[in-house]
């Protein structure tokens, strides 16, 4: 066998020779034969986890560039580096070497804004996919765990921000580490000690940039890469989701086989993505440490801001009420330090669970690979507006002077606004969004059953005017039909004749979840409209 | 499974694969409007001409010879842009033409290989069975088999005590593993309780450490102090200065409000605050002189000068704590003490 297989590869040339040497060796073949022409949906809104994977790869790269120079050390030295301004002024070595990099090695301001701009657009896509995956219910079985895995990477993003925002001990990041020095501080019991193992002894210490320097180079990257691995191993277990639509369904899949079309575009896509970060770092300065200074605890800049993943939990701090510190039995009880932990840490949990909060509210134990228009789940959208919007008022919190300098307002103003707006906003927007979205599916209904409105008014031989609707093709018909409804459920006794509170729970959020419900068109009740129309 | 059971089960997966599971609450209507199948492909003008094929062809190459060109003068600009110790500038110039070199490059390849996709490759979408996770009958059965077995064959369940002190032992192994953590920093025991100051200590303005006459202190100006000596210490600087820096701000003393056994601490409307705030410990820095009102610039906590730094507004609870202050003979203001209560952001232990 094996002669006739080699003489047959020896015409093949070079390549053919390669491919061989590789079956024979790691079985390429196979892989190839399984996974060569697997199929893959397309749509933009696909791409946004991309960016996220892409944005990552070019972290690694340029990452491990800036390793080469930066020296993690919270040692004391005087400067005397390229930076005229800064000569003579005592920095930490870590700092000094941030510098160095920045003015003393070709390209390496450059590979600095990278490294920078693209840990912004990581955690920018990853929660815009997020967001995708929520709002299509991408997050249903069977990729309720998947969904737990990208909301840790989400997480770990963060993590691997902040970590990386803190090395290079300037004034900024030396703030924002005191900014989390006080907030451990105020975690009743351990919060003292906490911070000093934290800080090797009392802040700023000089170990931290050490420590975060191990959780930033190694742990988190290696954690991400390890997620990121698990979660396309599941992307590829499940096969991808498609939108519906004709010819799309639960038991198929539709798309562009992975070679050639889907490696060249998911190919040229990672070059875009990566030439894009490039584009932006090259014209656009980010974190201009050198205009900071090093870390010093007695002066601060006023109008400072975080890298925009902790503005909402900044903001979450700034809009806790004043005086909610309590001393109880000699112990201090800070309140205005826990309650905003307590909100960030529920908010983030209730994320990460809700694949399993809506899939016991429904009872639906159906795989689902066909994602929903977002009008076609008016809840769970409406939840995701009314989450979005919360996260946004934090977010903007974080920027409560910024705003009232710019917009010539009081800064009590301003933060009162805010803190009304967090309790006030996400209830507007979850009943807008949801009245919103009926009647998005309703307009639905109507082009199912009388077309589309055209814009043109006949005149009847009577007299009477009307609009013509043009009708729809049987595919566009279908693109407005293709979704379930769900009726709320009951609370019904068990086999033992009792109603549980679990089940009442379950009858009201069933309630809460589909009690406003549009139904799709049935194929009965378009034949009655054809046959209405007729009549006229 | 019977094989006819088996067979029936396979049938309805091949048919529909949702209708296996309970669609809990969802309305599956009887009479739903049927899906007509894939839409028909569009034909591009690249697949029906040759001329746009071969357009189409040229702008792929040419997108590529971009990104050789771009390539090329990334490595130009390395060395033609050097960096400078006299010009600054020469870091904006490294970085942007190094920058845009290299973004030509990639992008070129990028755009390039999504254009010649988007064109020149099929684009009729394809259609692909899926199949259930869950794994087939057989498939179960044999794991539940080969789990069974396992536990046949070791006695896990059988042989409870050795499965108990098992889990004992593992549950115990990582203890080590998280006590071995314990130096990576001391027990804080009364450190955060104590600063630099004490009785006499010259305050002294912050960095350079030169000490302040109060004559030099007018109404209405306000000096970063840190205590004399903090520039000089060898050894926990920022630590010390973390806990120790104050601000020194002049008003008419008939503007203060002191309580009962604070009225000595102030010297002739000068009075010393700590700069550390109270909510997690960023500086105190911003002084509006007409309302005497001091800002925190992180989170906007506002401290009433006037009335012993009590919080205003924002999410501080606490006043900052004051520095009894006086002159010594020469005429520098000294302190009285230490601060009387921690500085800085609150904890567990503060007030025990």
């Amino acid at each position: 066998m094996s002669t006739a297989t080699s003489n047959a590869q020896k015409k093949g040339g070079f390549l053919a020779g390669t491919a061989n040497y590789l079956d024979e060796r790691v079985g390429v073949a196979g892989i190839l034969k399984e996974f060569g022409r697997k199929i893959f949906p397309d749509h933009w809104s696909f791409m946004l986890g991309e960016v996220a994977l892409y944005s990552f790869l070019v972290l690694l790269l340029s990452g491990t560039f800036l390793t080469f120079w930066f020296q993690p050390s919270m040692v004391p030295v005087i400067y005397d580096g390229a930076y005229g301004p800064l000569k003579g002024a005592e920095m930490s070595i870590a700092y000094s070497s941030t510098l160095d990099i920045s003015f003393e090695v070709r390209g390496g301001l450059l590979m600095r804004q990278v490294h920078h701009w693209s840990a912004l657009l990581f955690v920018a896509a990853a929660g815009l996919h997020m967001l995708r995956v929520f709002f299509t219910g991408a997050f249903r079985k069977p990729r309720e765990i998947n969904w737990v895995v990208g909301f840790a990477l989400f997480v770990l993003g963060m993590a691997g921000g902040f970590t990386g925002y803190s090395l290079p001990d300037d004034l900024l990041s030396g703030n924002g580490l005191r900014i989390i020095d006080g907030m451990i501080k105020g975690i009743p019991v351990i919060g003292a000690y906490t911070s000093s193992l934290l800080f090797g002894g009392e802040f700023p210490g000089e170990s931290i940039v050490g420590r975060l320097y191990s959780l930033h180079i190694m742990l988190i990257p290696a954690l991400i890469l390890v997620f990121v691995a698990i979660h396309l191993f599941m992307v590829v277990i499940h096969k991808h989701t498609h939108y519906s639509g004709p010819g799309k369904r639960d038991d198929n899949v539709v798309g562009y086989p992975l070679m050639p079309v889907y490696v060249a575009k998911a190919g040229g896509f990672f070059f875009i993505v990566f030439g894009v970060i490039m584009a932006v770092a090259a014209t656009f300065t980010i974190n201009p440490v050198w205009s900071y200074g090093g870390y010093d605890p007695s002066p601060v800049s006023a109008g400072t801001q975080p890298d925009w993943y902790i503005g909402w939990l900044d903001g979450a701090l700034r809009l806790a009420p004043t005086h909610l510190e309590f001393v109880i039995g000699g112990y201090t009880l800070s309140m205005n330090i826990l309650l905003p932990m307590v909100v960030g840490i529920a908010f983030l949990v209730v994320v990460a669970l809700y694949p399993f909060i809506e899939g016991w509210v429904t009872g639906d134990k159906r795989e689902h690979h066909v994602l929903d228009r977002p009008r076609n789940a008016p809840t769970r959208t409406a939840i995701g507006v009314a989450g979005v919007v919360f996260y946004a008022v934090l977010w903007a919190g974080a920027s409560t002077d910024l705003i009232a300098t710019h917009f010539k307002m009081s800064l009590n103003h301003v933060l009162t606004t805010m803190q009304i707006s967090l309790i006030v906003l996400p209830i507007v927007s979850y009943i807008i969004t949801k009245r919103a979205c009926l009647s998005l599916q309703r307009k639905d209904r109507e082009i199912v059953l009388h077309g589309r409105e055209s814009g043109r008014v006949v005149r009847l031989p009577h007299g009477e005017y009307i609009e013509v609707h043009e009708p729809m093709n049987e595919y566009e018909i279908y693109k407005l039909v293709d979704f379930k409804a769900y009726q709320p459920t009951l609370a019904r006794p068990n086999a033992k004749g009792v109603i549980t509170v679990r089940a009442r729970i379950r009858a009201r959020l069933s309630r809460f979840f589909f009690e406003d419900r549009v139904e799709p068109v049935t194929q009965a009740e378009l034949e009655a409209a054809h046959d209405h129309k007729e009549l006229h | 499974m019977s094989s006819k059971g088996k067979s029936v089960a396979k049938k309805k997966a091949s048919v529909e694969a949702e209708h296996e599971y309970e669609g809990g609450l969802a309305v599956i209507a009887p009479d739903a409007i049927k899906d007509p199948g894939l839409e028909p492909h569009r034909v591009r003008m690249t697949d029906k001409s040759p001329k746009h094929e071969k357009a189409a062809e040229r702008q792929v190459v040419f997108l590529f010879l971009l990104s050789i060109l771009g390539s090329a003068f990334a490595l130009y600009a390395y060395f033609a842009y050097p960096l400078s110790e006299t010009d600054l500038g020469s870091v904006r110039n490294n970085t942007l033409f190094l920058g845009l070199g290299i973004t030509l490059g990639l992008m070129g390849i990028g755009i390039g290989a999504v254009h010649w996709a988007k064109t020149l490759m099929p684009d009729a979408e394809v259609s692909e069975a899926r199949h259930q996770t869950r794994g087939s009958e057989e498939t179960r059965a044999r794991a539940i088999e080969i789990i069974e077995l396992a536990n046949q064959e070791s006695g896990f369940t059988r042989r409870k005590l050795i499965r108990r002190t098992l889990y004992g032992a593992l549950a115990f192994f990582p203890l080590p593993g998280i006590i071995i953590f314990g130096d990576l920093g001391p027990n804080p025991k009364n450190t955060l309780k104590h600063t630099m100051w004490e009785k006499g200590v010259r305050l002294t303005r912050d960095p350079y450490g030169t000490p302040i006459k109060a004559s030099d202190v007018t109404i209405g100006s306000v000096f970063h102090v840190i205590p004399e000596g903090l520039s000089e210490l060898e050894h926990h600087k920022l630590e010390e200065k973390a806990k120790a820096a104050v601000l020194l701000v002049r008003v008419d003393p008939k503007e203060l409000n002191p309580s009962k056994g604070r009225e000595n601490w102030a010297y002739d409307g000068i009075v010393a605050y700590s700069k550390i705030c109270t909510h997690v410990g960023c500086p105190v820095a911003l002084y509006e002189q007409h309302t005497h009102h001091l800002l925190c610039p992180c989170h906007q906590s506002t401290f009433d000068l006037a009335n012993e730094c009590a919080v205003v507004f924002g999410p501080a609870s606490r006043p900052l704590p004051q520095l009894p202050i006086t002159v010594d003979a020469e005429g520098y203001l000294v302190a009285q003490s230490d601060f009387t209560e921690p500085v800085g952001p609150s904890f567990w232990e503060r007030s025990a």
